[in-house]
């Protein structure tokens, strides 16, 4: 059985800023797999990657041995399903509307959906607690609701692959641990393997089963969360003095960041 | 049960019934009213009675209104649904085939075929297309690459385009003593006036088929409406999508300039007008804008016809008097 994702000495620029230099990781099939790292460092793109929407200038992204660029755009999507970091809220398409989208790969392109398609929605929108907002337009959802919203209509096209951008980033505490739990779920009971790009340290050192620190598009480390969140990798990649130790939660390890005040009078 | 509620099918139903009696009583009003009086009894027989050749009114009817208000109708579709289709690929609601230029350069295009001469089709269809392409072209690559300023951008880019544009065909005009062209001035405000049959039924073999392409990409179009990113997510072939959009509209609105001159707003309106109705969904709102757009210019047509005691005005005129305000209420909504 081939990796969920190989990614094989991956080479991207924007102009000519690289973004990626050489890099080279594995998921395997069924892993939660979080991307860490400062910003700019090339995780989104590395997602985008990934999702087939950036092509590399050197190597090559496999998704279950097969490279993203020899899949159609509708085979990549109903394998891959991603969760972009923004997306547009101003189009009044109701939340059921949208999450039905997620079913584009699998109809035609007349597009009327049959009760099956209907069924899913609604069982994704179970899943991810919107359901009671079915006929709500989107302009009208807190930030909460729009991301899992987004989730349903990703699970709604029956990934393999979940690949997601920041999920948590303009949540409160409860609504970030609520997504978090739900991927949890996906990938446990349903086996979907699930690639984050996460900016949250601790979300990342509970809820990941693998990371990977990226600083300037390349790998610092990549590994359990206990090998990878370490104060002197961490001080590496993002150049701020952190507290590391173990979480009361259970073994992983805890990130404190430190405030100046507390890192004393300069040498 | 709520509009929203209904099932699609359901609703797609209600638009095809609704839009299709909106069409033909439209159909019917313009074909009955004009410069010589009838009773409703006498238009109802001379409608029905398509055989007889002796009677007056049967003629003017089926000779004259009844080309005309097709003309009108397939014109008012095809803008309406070029107004629809580049307000979704440019998610931009302010977009319309007239405020772009496209239906500017397919006029330029027009003009200098009929200047060398040429016949209505293939020669002079075809230079309004290319005309049309090329403003399209030259507007999108003004504005590509300043996704932030895309909005205001884009409606420079399009009215200089414009304002070329009508430079050009004035110019052109102005050099020319031909007589073909001495109504032009009409024409380019729009003008349904000169509708010969054998050219009206020659529009629908080439129309039709772009509302079928238009028609089949309809959830496409709702992707799109959710952004490039998402839509190629979403599993969609983003370029191709947009290109055969482009050149399927670029051609039908430049087959309607070459027929009835630049009529303005129409792909504004009618649009809008069914999304506040609707909602955002395309697989309703691209049979909405056929039937309801043919529905308007044939009314607007027909005011055109029955307002002014003597002669009749450009329908561009219509349209302008309702567009135009509408599309100030909407820059100030879109702020």
């Amino acid at each position: 059985m081939p990796p969920a994702v190989l990614v094989k000495h991956l080479q991207v620029s924007y102009g000519r800023q690289p973004v990626l230099r050489d890099l080279s990781i594995e998921v395997p099939e069924g892993a939660f797999f979080i991307i860490i790292g400062p910003n700019s460092s090339g995780k989104t793109t590395l997602l985008r990657a990934m999702a087939g929407a950036v092509k590399p200038q050197q190597g090559q992204v496999e998704i279950w041995g097969e490279p993203v660029g020899h899949f159609s755009k509708k085979a990549l999507a109903r394998l891959v399903a991603v969760v972009p970091q923004r997306v547009v809220t101003d189009i009044p398409f109701s939340v059921q509307e949208v999450v039905l989208m997620g079913r584009s790969p699998h109809v035609g392109w007349m597009g009327l959906e049959q009760p099956r398609d209907l069924e899913l929605a609604m069982e994704a929108m179970t899943f991810t607690n919107v359901a009671h907002l079915a006929r709500r337009p989107l302009p009208q959802l807190s930030g909460g609701e729009l991301q899992r919203v987004i989730i349903a209509r990703a699970i709604c096209q029956q990934p393999r692959l979940l690949l997601l951008d920041e999920p948590t980033a303009a949540l409160d505490p409860a609504h970030q641990v609520n997504i978090m739990d739900l991927m949890a779920q996906l990938q446990q009971e349903r086996g979907l393997t699930v690639v984050m790009v996460s900016h949250d340290l601790n979300l990342a050192a509970m809820y990941g089963e693998q990371l990977l620190l990226l600083k300037e598009g390349k790998t610092v480390q990549s590994g359990r969360p206990a090998d990878v969140l370490t104060y002197e990798l961490l001080e590496q990649a993002y150049g701020c003095p952190v507290l590391v130790d173990t979480n009361p939660l259970g073994q992983v390890p805890r990130i404190t960041l430190v405030p100046k005040r507390f890192l004393g009078p300069p040498f | 049960m709520s509009w929203s509620g209904l099932p699609l099918g359901r609703r797609l139903l209600w638009v095809a019934i609704l839009g299709g009696v909106l069409l033909a009583i439209s159909l019917a009003l313009g074909m009955s009213l004009g410069s010589t009086p009838a009773s409703w009894r006498q238009n109802l027989a001379a409608l029905l009675d398509r055989g007889g050749p002796e009677d007056i009114l049967t003629t003017i009817i089926w000779r004259i209104r009844w080309p005309r208000a097709l003309l009108a109708g397939l014109v008012g579709a095809t803008l309406s649904l070029g107004g629809l289709v580049f307000q979704a690929l440019l998610r931009n609601p302010l977009a319309d085939p007239y405020i772009l230029g496209v239906s500017g350069g397919s006029a330029v295009g027009a003009i200098l075929g009929l200047l060398a001469g040429l016949a209505p089709f293939p020669g002079v269809a075809l230079l309004a297309f290319l005309g049309s392409m090329c403003t399209l072209l030259l507007v999108l690559v003004i504005t590509s690459g300043e996704p932030g300023g895309r909005k205001g951008s884009l409606l420079l880019a399009g009215v200089m385009v414009n304002a070329f544009c009508s430079a050009v065909i004035i110019f052109l005009v102005s050099i020319t003593q031909d007589a073909r062209l001495h109504n032009i001035l009409y024409w380019l405000m729009g003008d349904l006036s000169m509708s010969a049959p054998n050219q009206t039924t020659f529009l629908i073999y080439f129309l039709l088929p772009c509302f079928l392409v238009v028609l089949c990409l309809a959830r496409p179009l709702n992707l799109l409406l959710m952004g490039e990113e998402t839509a190629l997510y979403l599993g969609l072939n983003v370029v191709l999508t947009s290109r055969i959009l482009l050149v399927v509209t670029s051609l039908m609105v430049s087959l309607a300039v070459c027929q009835s001159g630049l009529v303005g707003f129409v792909g504004l309106v009618v649009p809008h007008l069914f999304r506040l109705i609707l909602g955002p969904d395309h697989r309703l709102l691209i049979p909405a804008c056929l039937l309801g757009g043919g529905s308007f210019l044939i009314l607007c047509d027909l005011v055109s016809r029955v307002l002014p005691s003597q002669g009749e005005m450009p329908v561009g005129v219509i349209t302008a008097m309702v567009g135009a305000p509408l599309f100030v209420l909407l820059l100030m909504r879109s702020r």
